[in-house]
């Protein structure tokens, strides 16, 4: 049932033998570290600036039920994508050789969902894992957090239409070469290490 | 609730009826997938939003709109890009904030590289992007964001300044 995809991820990932598994573990923890860390600075601010403290914690709650609402549709999403969607369509559409067209369905894919920047993350790293190249997974997201028609609406609303216009222009405008130059250097430095961080939750999943 | 969820929540759920209306086997690999991505990220998650409350919660505005006003230059705009992308602003209340800064006297450089950085860079979601992503991925979509934002304020402040 499991992809060809995650059958390569798990070879390669193998492969790479047990430092690999020792520097996952570590940032595992770390991720626990950081995390009971700032919970209790937050909580110990709290005490501390009561009146403060309040407001940190209401933004804090705020923010923890728009994730619990968001966050596990995005990965079921994902989880979905994983399954139903052939890598050889990822490759064909958003591949190394889709060229402009790839480029501009990437800006466009990225303004059509509305939500956080944190919840195209997932998304983004299974459509690498998928096949696209680099450049396009990079523009996506730039499109995601920058190009929304609410907030542009919000913008526009503020600032006017010289600085929104502008703005908006110029993003677009410098947003494709920065993909191209983030590609190649990502590609000198070693094309396929991002391929180990997202593999690993199909490995789990079969 | 907000809107976003609900759009979100609801589409995702038509997603998933087709998906096990075609394949209940294909349909529990994916929830499988999702479990576990869950359990990955939550850590993360929630250090996040502990950070989100301090930073918000606890640095004052005043000190924010005092180090971007005035005759800020460059190195306003340095710090504006800086303060972007490390806060934690929703872009809806972002906008308002850069008005009022602009008339308080903040440049528009600094106003357009804040709002780049703001939208495009979030120092507080790096664990988050690291972990679906990659190291390499990451910092380098962050860096470039940054001097992209700087390139962008720049021609900006030139041209309505």
């Amino acid at each position: 049932m499991m992809l060809r995809t995650d059958d390569k991820a798990r070879e390669r990932k193998e492969k790479s033998g047990s430092a690999r598994v020792a520097s996952l573990r570590k940032r595992i923890r770390w991720d626990l570290v950081i995390m009971v860390a700032s919970a209790s600075a937050l909580f110990a601010m709290s005490m501390i600036f009561q009146e403060k403290g309040e407001k940190a914690m209401d933004i804090s709650w705020e923010f923890f039920k728009e994730m619990a609402f968001i966050l596990p549709a995005v990965l079921v999403l994902m989880g979905l994508f994983g399954v139903w969607v052939d890598r050889r369509l990822v490759v064909k559409y958003l591949g190394e050789g889709s060229g402009i067209g790839g480029l501009l369905l990437a800006i466009l894919l990225g303004t059509l969902p509305t939500g956080p920047l944190y919840v195209a993350f997932p998304l983004a790293g299974m459509l690498l894992k998928k096949g696209a190249r680099v450049a396009n997974v990079m523009l996506f997201l730039s499109a995601w957090a920058c190009i929304k028609i609410p907030q542009e609406l919000m913008e526009l609303r503020f600032l006017g239409w010289r600085f929104t216009s502008l703005r908006l222009g110029l993003t677009v405008t410098i947003l494709i070469p920065m993909a191209l130059l983030a590609e190649a250097i990502h590609r000198h430095q070693g094309p396929k290490a991002a391929l180990f961080q997202t593999g690993q939750d199909s490995e789990q999943a079969s | 609730m907000s809107l976003t969820a609900i759009v979100i929540d609801s589409l995702v759920g038509l997603c998933l009826i087709l998906s096990l209306v075609a394949s209940r086997e294909k349909t529990k690999t994916a929830l499988v997938i999702a479990w576990n991505a869950l359990k990955r990220l939550a850590p993360s998650v929630l250090a996040v939003i502990a950070i989100i409350g301090l930073v918000v919660g606890f640095i004052p505005p005043k000190w924010i709109a005092s180090s971007i006003g005035g005759e800020s230059g460059l190195v306003g705009v340095l710090v504006a890009a800086l303060l972007g992308s490390v806060l934690f602003i929703p872009a809806i209340i972002a906008f308002p904030l850069a008005r009022s800064l602009l008339d308080l006297g903040a440049g528009v450089m600094a106003m357009a590289a804040f709002i780049t950085t703001l939208t495009m860079i979030g120092f507080v979601f790096l664990p988050v992007e690291i972990k679906e992503l990659g190291k390499r991925f990451a910092f380098l979509r962050n860096g470039l964001s940054f001097v992209a934002a700087v390139i962008i304020a720049v021609i900006m402040g030139l041209v309505l300044g």
